[in-house]
């Protein structure tokens, strides 16, 4: 019931913002930040029936919807589902507090929040759903809703944007589709959790790699993996803060547990094929994203780069297929989850109140003259460049771990080489925070700014949206067992299908 | 016992995090906050160092990666709880200092609240129990060094310094984090114990490799060659922040971990004869380069570079008690030459010995301490700095003569690079000790502009020059007690070296040693001297530019590391967004053509969408068709 309940509260949500009047715009704000809040309760609630070690889905719900397609209404909830669906819960709910500080033109609070829970039910149903057909259902959702916030809130290239965005991801759809499809074909049934017990049984191993490939392609695009990630940029530069704040805190995971959820277990021949692939593009993701970011003017340009390098390090670590390299993407993917939102949140802040994102036209000295958002970023970019004892080492430096101990059938001279390669790529993603922080946080503030109006540093609203990252960031870094505890024993049955 | 370790860890970090949500304003609250907090952390760390050592068994689960799982404790023996209370010590006397030094400091609660983050991580590091809880704590360090030396925000080379030394020590923390996996990997445990007792079961290939690994991190943390550049740049950080990066944290914890790990290092040579190497080059590095300064500061910090590979030597050659030994003695003196020169920069405002000179009649407590603190630099009997580097000096000969359970060439190496450093140390220490506090006084200029650079952010107005008060002074008479007296703790094998876990090991001099190595210091001290009474007041050793700008490594690491990588990213990031995005640009503005065509009949940009819905839909109606 709860199952459900975690995606009819938010769907119910959105019809009635749809529905709310337009001049009624404060009390559309107070609805959503009510509706994603009892959302997020009840997706705490989802931990109920656990018992610690439960390796399968511990609440499930199974009927038939669309008979005609074949499609069930299957969803459920294990130690991999669960630290993915809290983590959009408490990102809407984030963005609709915030909401109530800040709404970009042209309003229509209603509208909007109405968008941002359909994204909520699909990227929750994403993470639940058991039924092939039904994940790609959800999988849909989050298109139309997103494509709206960038371009109708966005900034003046949002549309291009926009439809880059859509466009690319659309692409990778349809060869998704295709691979499911494929591996209906072959096995002859939609259920995730018999497929994935399955093993890859009955799907010959040139089907594995041939459906491997489809829904690789089509996951890639949206985790992204370089080089189909130059959607990712754009859309980050122009979409308002909500949508850059749920797209690469949540919509990049989609395509990652796309992979551990559906490409591993299910065609695991096909996985053991063309992991080297996956390992060789992610490596080149993180070279790429962290030298290109060394060159970006633009905050949220930066911040949005810097995502195709971390994802590069959850990508590396499923193209290990062991479970020190599962459970690192894993908790890479909650990790980035929190640590980009915050990023996001602090840069669409800093976006809001100097109207440019430019780091030459904001000038230095931010400490100084907004000491709470210049402390806020100074954390987010320590934390996302991976500083040990906060939430972004954990997957990062465990990815490399098991870049350097890839599961047996894998080569491990091409693997030592990545492993040595991510190191350094991680270590050099300090250099573009550390060059971002000097010329915006450190350092006097501008003559000009002396003079200008006062800018005024973050609201309790704010505070109130982003506190809660910030602390995750810090708890996650010093207890990344809060993970990794849930995660564990579904990622050591998922990768018994594995082989090696 | 435990759980007093616990607190001594747990303190400082929860001052910390109550630090760094105080408002700026609060600087009375901070300076209460951080300094009890340090202060019982301080008795804590003695009450633990003074108790039973604790093996660390596997405490808290941190991290269970699977096949590998991360935990949180602690390992009190000897070495660490004794280098605990150094940490604590120092870091309480520099938040005391810091209290008077940065008076009137406009981010003071900020300040604070860093320096006890900075102590945490220190200690972390000693009292961990886990490689992977030593490298949160090795790393929170470096960030803690780059938000401290950029403290000074209106000051232009802190910004460039603060990013040099988290940059340069994170490219060595590649290697160490790298040969913590591989080390982590190849036992199957990150626990010290576990990795200690079964490293000699890898093969040696891994094994060795690991430990090279570990030593390029070892390299960057504690300046060794060549990954030292950051650290006299690290000077355009507030002087009290120096003596907390030179004495007790940050360089000391490289040394520390290869102390800590010994077991495993000692296994193979290899590993050891390149630290040897290093040692050897980074001790005649560090001392020319600080020959060749005029900023007093970084004269101490070109002193550090060169003392720490002393105890790299030590290392080396299998003297690991040496090399502990020397890291306590230059914890004290250090810590108090630093502390000395802020109180020389606070009551002169300068920076650079040549606008000073004749300033013991005015500043006597600085003075003289300041004087125990050179004395133990140089080596000079008895204080503690004579009976370490003796125990260095000693533990090369040993290895020399074949003694040393490594090969005696490394032995040879450290034992005379070491020997020719004394006298080097020797010059440049008397120098400093002249150019300061004697020749002609240098009049104050009248006004000086705002502050200066390197002091607190100061008055205007005719500068007086006396002592500054006994907030600033206290520490420095407190550290000049062991700075002079520390050196009889290992003479006795069951006092030091039985703490040390070294038992039966007893640290005295031996009498050639200690009259080769007189001899060499009373020749620096001779040459220097002799010059200075030609011509007091000026500059006793020629200006060579090789030695000022420390043989152009700054700019050997600009031309190969810096600009190439700054080029390749510029290319990387060109490429990507000429070439693949170009190309998805180029099909798309083809597909935009193909789609205007298609859609006439359509308006506004909800096309693309319900194109694209249409398309799944029709696909998804087909494949049900088909299948």
């Amino acid at each position: 019931m709860i199952l459900v309940g975690v995606l009819a509260l938010p769907a119910l949500g959105a019809l009635l913002l749809a529905l709310l009047p337009a001049h009624l715009d404060r009390s559309a704000r107070w609805v959503g930040v009510a509706v994603t809040a009892a959302t997020f309760l009840v997706s705490l609630a989802l931990l109920d029936g656990r018992s610690s070690g439960a390796k399968g889905d511990w609440q499930h719900v199974d009927v038939r919807w669309v008979p005609a397609i074949d499609l069930r209404f299957h969803l459920g909830v294990d130690g991999i589902s669960l630290p993915l669906v809290v983590l959009t819960t408490l990102l809407t709910l984030l963005c609709a507090i915030y909401t109530v500080h800040s709404l970009p033109a042209p309003g229509r609070a209603g509208t909007m929040l109405a968008l941002v829970l359909v994204l909520e039910v699909g990227m929750v149903g994403t993470f639940l759903a058991r039924d092939l057909l039904l994940f790609f259902v959800f999988f849909e959702v989050v298109l139309a809703p997103m494509y709206f916030l960038i371009a109708v809130w966005g900034g003046p290239q949002a549309r291009h944007a926009a439809t880059k965005f859509v466009l690319y991801t659309l692409l990778g759809s349809v060869l998704l589709l295709v691979g499911l499809l494929t591996v209906y074909a072959a096995a002859g049934t939609l259920d995730m959790v018999a497929l994935a017990h399955a093993h890859g049984s009955g799907i010959a191993r040139s089907t594995q790699g041939a459906a491997f490939l489809l829904l690789f392609a089509g996951l890639a695009v949206k985790s992204p993996l370089w080089p189909v990630h130059t959607w990712l940029p754009d859309a980050h530069t122009e979409a308002p803060t909500v949508g850059s704040v749920l797209l690469a805190g949540v919509l990049l995971k989609m395509g990652t547990y796309g992979l551990i959820r559906v490409a591993l277990p299910i065609v695991p021949a096909g996985a053991e094929r063309f992991a080297p692939l996956l390992a060789v593009l992610a490596v080149a993701g993180i070279g790429v994203g962290t030298l290109a970011c060394f060159t970006q003017t633009d905050l949220k340009r930066l911040v949005a780069y810097s995502s195709v390098g971390h994802m590069g390090f959850v990508l590396l670590g499923i193209s290990t297929l062991s479970e020190v390299g599962v459970q690192a993407a894993l908790f890479g993917n909650i990790a980035h989850g929190v640590i980009t939102s915050l990023l996001f949140f602090a840069v669409g802040g800093i976006k809001e109140r100097f109207r440019t994102s430019e780091m030459a036209a904001i000038g230095g000295g931010l400490a100084k003259r907004l000491p709470r958002l210049g402390a806020l970023l100074t954390l987010a970019a320590v934390a996302s460049l991976g500083l040990p004892g906060l939430a972004g080492f954990w997957g990062e430096a465990f990815a490399v771990l098991a870049a350097y101990r890839p599961a047996a059938s894998l080569d491990r001279t091409l693997y030592l080489t990545l492993a040595v390669l991510a190191a350094v790529g991680a270590a050099l993603a300090a250099a573009y925070f550390l060059r971002m922080l000097r010329s915006v946080v450190a350092g006097p503030p501008p003559a000009a700014a002396q003079h200008a109006a006062a800018v005024p540093d973050a609201s309790p609203v704010e505070l109130l949206a982003w506190a809660p990252l910030a602390l995750l960031g810090v708890v996650l870094g010093l207890y990344p067992a809060l993970v990794l505890d849930l995660t564990k024993p579904a990622v050591a049955l998922l990768v018994t299908a594995l082989p090696g | 016992m435990t759980t007093l370790g616990w607190l001594v860890l747990g303190l400082p970090f929860a001052a910390a995090v109550v630090g760094f949500l105080l408002p700026q304003t609060a600087t009375r609250s901070a300076q209460v906050l951080t300094v009890s907090a340090t202060g019982v952390a301080t008795v804590l760390s003695i009450i633990v160092a003074t108790g039973a050592p604790v093996a660390g068994k596997p405490g808290v689960t941190l991290a269970p990666f699977g096949t590998l799982t991360v935990h949180a404790g602690l390992r009190l023996d000897g070495l660490a709880t004794i280098v605990a209370v150094a940490v604590c010590v120092v870091a309480l006397l520099v938040q005391f200092y810091s209290i008077a030094y940065l008076a009137g400091d406009d981010a003071y609660p900020r300040y604070a609240a860093q320096v006890s983050l900075f102590t945490a991580a220190m200690l972390d590091v000693v009292l961990a129990a886990d490689l992977i809880q030593l490298l949160v704590g090795w790393e929170v360090m470096g960030i803690c060094s780059y938000l401290l030396i950029g403290h000074y925000r209106d000051l232009p080379e802190a910004r460039p310094a603060a990013v040099k030394a988290f940059l340069v020590t994170r490219v060595g923390d590649v290697g160490f984090l790298l040969g913590v996996l591989v080390l982590g990997v190849g036992i199957g445990s990150f626990d010290i114990g576990t990795v200690i007792a079964h490293a000699g079961s890898m093969p040696s290939g891994t094994l060795v490799t690991a430990c090279l690994l570990l030593l390029l991190g070892v390299a960057g943390k504690s300046a060794q060659f060549p990954l030292h550049t950051w650290l006299p740049d690290a000077m355009a950080g507030p002087t009290p922040i120096s003596a907390l990066i030179h004495a007790a944290t940050m360089v000391a914890a490289g040394i520390y971990v290869v102390a800590r790990l010994y077991p495993v290092f000692r296994l193979h040579t290899v590993a050891l004869a390149v630290l040897g190497v290093v040692a050897a080059i980074t001790m005649l590095l560090g001392a020319l380069a600080a020959l060749g300064q005029d900023d007093l500061k970084r004269v101490l910090a070109w002193s550090t570079v060169s003392q720490i590979a002393y105890m790299s030597g030590a290392l080396a050659v299998g003297a690991p008690v040496a090399a502990t030994f020397h890291l306590l003695t230059h914890a004290a003196f250090k810590a108090l030459l630093f502390l000395a020169a802020g109180c020389v920069l606070n009551a002169t405002g300068e920076v650079l010995m040549s606008s000073m000179g004749g300033l013991r009649r005015r500043l006597p407590i600085t003075f003289w301490t300041m004087t125990c603190g050179l004395a133990a630099l140089v080596g000079l009997p008895p204080t503690s700095g004579f009976f370490s580097k003796d125990a260095v000096l000693g533990g090369a000969w040993e290895a020399a003569r074949g003694h040393g359970g490594g090969p005696a060439w490394v032995g040879w190496l450290v034992g005379v690079a070491g020997l020719l450093t004394v006298g080097l140390t020797a010059a440049y220490a008397t120098r400093l000790w002249l150019r300061t506090f004697f020749g002609p006084a240098h009049e104050p200029a009248a006004a000086h502009e705002t502050g200066h650079a390197h002091g607190p952010g100061h008055v205007h107005g005719p500068w007086v020059v006396r002592e500054p008060c006994w907030i600033m002074t206290v520490p420095l008479i407190v550290l000049a007690v062991p700075t002079v007296l520390l050196g009889f703790a290992g003479l006795r094998s069951s006092w030091l070296p039985a703490r040390l876990d070294a038992p039966g090991v007893a640290v005295h001099p031996t009498l050639g040693i200690a009259l080769v190595s007189l001899a060499l210091s009373a020749g620096g001290i001779a040459w220097v001297v002799l010059a200075w009474r030609r011509a007091p007041g000026t500059d006793p050793v020629p200006a060579l530019p090789v030695l000022t700008r420390a043989f152009y490594l700054d700019d050997v690491q600009d031309a190969v590391i810096v600009r190439p990588y700054r080029l390749l990213a510029r290319i990387v990031s060109a490429a990507d967004a000429g070439l693949v995005d170009g190309a998805v640009e180029g099909s798309g503005a083809g597909a935009g053509m193909l789609s205007r065509r298609l859609s006439r009949l359509q308006t506004g940009n909800v096309q693309f969408y319900a194109t694209g819905v249409l398309a799944a839909a029709v696909l998804l109606a087909v494949a049900a068709v088909l299948l």
